[in-house]
């Protein structure tokens, strides 16, 4: 019998979703020996014409990471679609968009401006911006188009699951691969669509060992403005921590190397807006009944939208702001 | 056509909604923008569903609650007032005009402070112009080549 066919894409990535893959250490073994990995820029020379040459639903599995942030994003995500049984989006880049959706906070103009003339390091007097389409004496070369808005990957096709976190934690990524060879093998049938996989259906809190109080916050903190005591939750001690509104499934990482959680399991079951969820929470527990002195509180957290929406922001409500 | 402001109200069960419902009651005119959700409690309105009104075409909101110490839940409008200052801050961030949330204490007993306010936030949002929030979004996507060499 054939090898079910597995692909693994990067979109807009910094490749720490790849890594994380690679970190499931000696299963990648497993992975090769029971898959036909027929696609994986990263990490073999295939090439889009191959896979354009497949057959519809011909791929069994494909791992897609990476935000949808320029034409080759979106031109790969809707190829891997037609040619996959099942899409994946792994990690937080393609389920809510991840870091590089922040960028929807400004414009794209302002983002080619930062980029092509107003870093230090660069050089470019005739103020020269990348275009799609350049003239060339032997004819014409294409670069993919840069889109104004950053997008999760199933803002633009049909997505079956999502793997979250930044990136996905190894043991979690393991215990997906397994339970896919699993259903393979025996026949089981798949999880409902839209399941999270690898990832629990609590909050990062309810992994997390240190003891919480009632919480009465008069001061907000950043990391390191203050020495984090490590028992107490962080929260209590004023240090903005998203573990109240963030998916369990990583085992509270961040909290137990001392360092508040960010966020990037993503929201809670039944939770629609990160960000709003842990507004709603931080301004339960500020202690303070005063406008002036609620205000001079508030102004400790530096950016709120980056802090609340680190992670979500293009899966969020608003999806990013209006310029 | 004129703009007709979209208000989205959520008020109190115990002051504000009862207030507003005064102010009908005693023919106090006001005018008909603002859509009225009736919460238990000031507190019970999430971050969410502001965000969630304008999303869906609110181009301004209203939350009334209890005056300060006359909450039914003892502290529920305390909870509102600082979700309110720090939505404002986030709404900054994201392009919308901190003018278009509001917050008001305003008691059972004080239908002609509803029909102020009412009155006031309307005319204020009018100025403001429509947010749009979903075309405007979508809008931003079909411009591709503004740069040019």
């Amino acid at each position: 019998m054939a090898k079910p066919k597995l692909a693994l894409y990067w979109a807009a990535s910094c490749g720490g979703c790849e890594v994380a893959v690679l970190d499931i250490e000696v299963k990648i073994l497993d992975v090769a020996a029971f898959f036909d990995i027929i696609f994986w820029p990263c990490a073999t020379d295939f090439k889009y014409k191959d896979v354009e040459a497949m057959p519809d639903k011909s791929i069994t599995l494909c791992l897609f990471n990476g935000s949808i942030r320029n034409s080759e994003n979106e031109k790969l995500a809707k190829l891997l679609r037609a040619k996959s049984v099942v899409l994946v989006a792994f990690g937080s880049c393609a389920h809510e968009g991840c870091i590089p959706a922040l960028a929807n906070l400004t414009t794209k103009e302002e983002i080619f401006k930062t980029v092509y003339l107003d870093t230090v390091s660069t050089y470019n007097p005739e103020k020269r911006f990348p275009q799609p389409i350049t003239k060339i004496k032997e004819g014409e070369i294409e670069i993919p188009v840069f889109y104004e808005r950053v997008k999760a990957l199933d803002q633009v096709v049909d997505v079956d699951y999502y793997i979250p976190g930044c990136p996905p934690q190894s043991t979690q990524v393991a215990a997906v691969i397994e339970a896919v060879i699993d259903i393979l093998q025996n026949g089981k049938p798949l999880p409902p669509k839209g399941t999270i996989l690898g990832a629990g259906d609590k909050t990062c809190c309810d992994e997390c060992p240190r003891t919480r109080e009632e919480k009465k916050i008069k001061h907000f903190y950043r990391p390191h403005e203050i020495f984090a005591d490590p028992n107490k939750c962080l929260l209590d001690q004023g240090i903005i921590c998203l573990g109240p509104a963030t998916r369990s499934g990583c085992g509270a990482l961040c909290v137990k190397a001392n360092v508040p959680c960010r966020g990037c399991y993503g929201a809670p079951p039944n939770v629609h807006d990160q960000g709003a969820k842990m507004m709603s929470a931080i301004s339960s527990v500020i202690d303070a009944q005063d406008p002036a002195e609620i205000d001079k509180i508030i102004q400790e957290i530096v950016d709120p939208v980056g802090t609340f929406y680190r992670f979500s922001l293009a899966h969020s409500t608003l999806k990013g702001a209006n310029l | 056509m004129e703009f007709e402001p979209r208000i989205i109200a959520f008020f109190c069960n115990w002051c504000t909604y009862t207030g507003a419902d005064l102010a009908g009651v005693s023919r106090l005119k006001s005018p008909a923008n603002i859509r009225v959700i009736r919460t238990m409690c000031s507190g019970r309105v999430d971050p969410t569903f502001i965000l969630k009104a304008f999303e869906l075409g609110a181009d301004g909101i209203l939350i009334g609650g209890c005056h300060p110490g006359d909450c039914h839940y003892s502290e529920g409008n305390y909870k509102a007032l600082r979700r309110v200052h720090l939505l404002r801050k986030m709404l900054q961030s994201f392009g919308i005009d901190e003018k278009r949330l509001r917050l008001e204490w305003i008691s059972a007993s004080e239908g002609d402070v509803y029909q102020h306010v009412a009155t006031e936030f309307t005319a204020q949002i009018r100025s403001l112009g429509p947010l749009n929030w979903k075309q405007r979004f979508e809008q931003k996507e079909p411009k591709e080549q503004l740069i040019a060499v």
